[in-house]
């Protein structure tokens, strides 16, 4: 597959996003979107954590899985490095940079069960990406889950306000919305996809 | 043999990482005094603010590091401020005067009319924004229920007649409806105080008054002229009770001819 790196960011952000195209990573998506500032936060933590996830994973799957032929083993391999990595990274913010921890908080552990973590890490080995294209696909789907993130909470704190009918409130009207955007980012693929 | 290979390269590699966290966690220890947990399972949880720290945790280490107050806990009242002490192993310095909110507006739907029909977005926050707020009184209670929303403690709740109920079980004097109250209308107040208020906000001029609310006050010195202890004074057309002078002998609430001192001596609720 033959793909320039603009290709990817483009289709990774819009055309294919993790979150509304590809369904990867709903519950952060439903579930951290009530302000802006913690899907923000949310969003840095996927961005910084997944872009570590999809380097280390493509240098097991190249040199590890690949050349003992056990590529069938790759979603159970990624799973334990994922969630060994994040533990990592958690225990190394914890002693050299409280703040950024503090900031991330609770996210930092969310993650390490994401399945779009998960899902960049496969798909990278999957579309067969060398290390640029990975680093690059990963950062700009993890932008793409960020955008998607504070699209989704920018509405939802104005849909707090709203006066609207009580059957609609909570997860009606959020999941709803969550449609909604699915089928408007729909429209990005149509111009291009991978 | 793949098998094999298989359960090796995955086995190895659980190994390998466990054996790198069990590194990482003893070579990037962070040294946490336990007395900040310990404290923190003291503090009442709510994160409100009220110590003038984000949140609980906040406090809680800033109280170990001996740069908050022992009894800067408001909701936490004089038990948390002893159980710190006793963690701490310092002298108690809690008081036992215990605090709470009280509403200072009685202009419900029926006696406060409103001046325009509002159908905005449904917080005092924004109707205060349009036109001064849709009650035909500047001063008075919006009853759209901002400070019920801002408690921690589901301790206000909204009444059917647009006011705000203070569950004096639940109020821990936190001031977090003080702050969200777009017109000032919530005090915090002695809890254990006896004697009557004047249940009005409104400083305007007593016709404007008059026009505005069936009950507010209009500054009409009824009251100062009747009270035996000169505990009233008017200040902005607005009738004050010192509490510290008042002995509750309900003069003027027998003087008031808009029935707006109440008497708000409360019982003793939990110590």
């Amino acid at each position: 597959m033959d793909l320039n790196l603009g290709a990817i960011i483009f289709v990774a952000i819009l055309a294919n996003n993790i979150v509304l195209n590809q369904f990867l990573g709903v519950c952060p998506y439903l579930g951290v979107t009530k302000r802006i500032e913690t899907s923000l936060g949310m969003g840095m933590a996927v961005i910084f954590v997944m872009t570590i996830a999809a380097v280390v994973t493509w240098f097991i799957f190249k040199f590890i899985l690949v050349s003992l032929e056990l590529e069938y083993m790759r979603t159970i391999a990624f799973i334990l490095v994922i969630s060994s990595l994040v533990q990592l990274v958690e225990i190394f913010l914890k002693k050299t940079n409280p703040t950024l921890f503090r900031a991330l908080g609770i996210y930092l552990p969310l993650i390490t069960t994401n399945c779009a973590i998960l899902g960049v890490a496969i798909l990278n080995v999957q579309m067969d990406h060398n290390i640029i294209q990975t680093i690059v696909y990963a950062i700009a789907a993890a932008i793409g889950f960020t955008i998607a993130l504070v699209i989704m909470a920018g509405i939802r704190e104005r849909l707090e306000l709203v006066n609207m009918s009580s059957f609609l409130r909570g997860a009606a009207v959020t999941l709803v919305t969550a449609g909604i955007m699915s089928l408007s980012f729909m429209g990005f693929a149509g111009i291009m996809s991978l | 043999m793949d098998l094999i290979t298989a359960l090796v390269v995955i086995g190895g590699m659980g190994l390998i990482f466990g054996g790198m966290l069990a590194v990482f966690a003893s070579k990037f220890a962070v040294e946490e005094d336990a007395r900040v947990e310990t404290i923190c399972d003291l503090l009442p949880g709510a994160n409100c603010g009220a110590c003038g720290f984000p949140g609980c945790v906040a406090f809680a280490e800033q109280v170990v590091a001996g740069s908050a107050s022992v009894d800067a806990c408001i909701p936490g009242g004089k038990g948390t401020c002893d159980n710190i002490c006793e963690v701490l192993g310092v002298e108690s310095v809690a008081s036992e005067q215990r605090k709470i909110a009280e509403v200072y507006c009685i202009g419900s739907f029926d006696v406060a009319p409103n001046k325009f029909d509002y159908q905005g977005v449904q917080e005092c926050k924004a109707a205060v924004l349009m036109g001064g707020g849709f009650k035909a009184c500047q001063y008075g209670c919006l009853g759209l229920g901002d400070c019920a929303r801002a408690c921690p403690f589901d301790g206000v709740t909204m009444g059917k007649n647009g006011l705000p109920i203070i569950d004096l079980e639940r109020c821990t004097a936190c001031g977090s409806c003080v702050k969200a109250c777009p017109r000032d209308i919530i005090r915090v107040v002695n809890a254990d105080r006896i004697g009557k208020a004047v249940l009005c906000n409104s400083k305007d001029r007593g016709k404007a008054t008059r026009q505005a609310c069936e009950i507010g006050c209009t500054g009409c010195k009824a009251c100062v002229k009747v009270c035996p202890q000169e505990a009233i004074v008017i200040e902005d057309n607005l009738a004050y009770i010192d509490s510290s002078k008042c002995d509750d002998c309900g003069e003027c609430v027998e003087a008031c001819p808009r029935d707006i001192i109440k008497d708000v001596s409360k019982v003793p609720v939990r110590s």
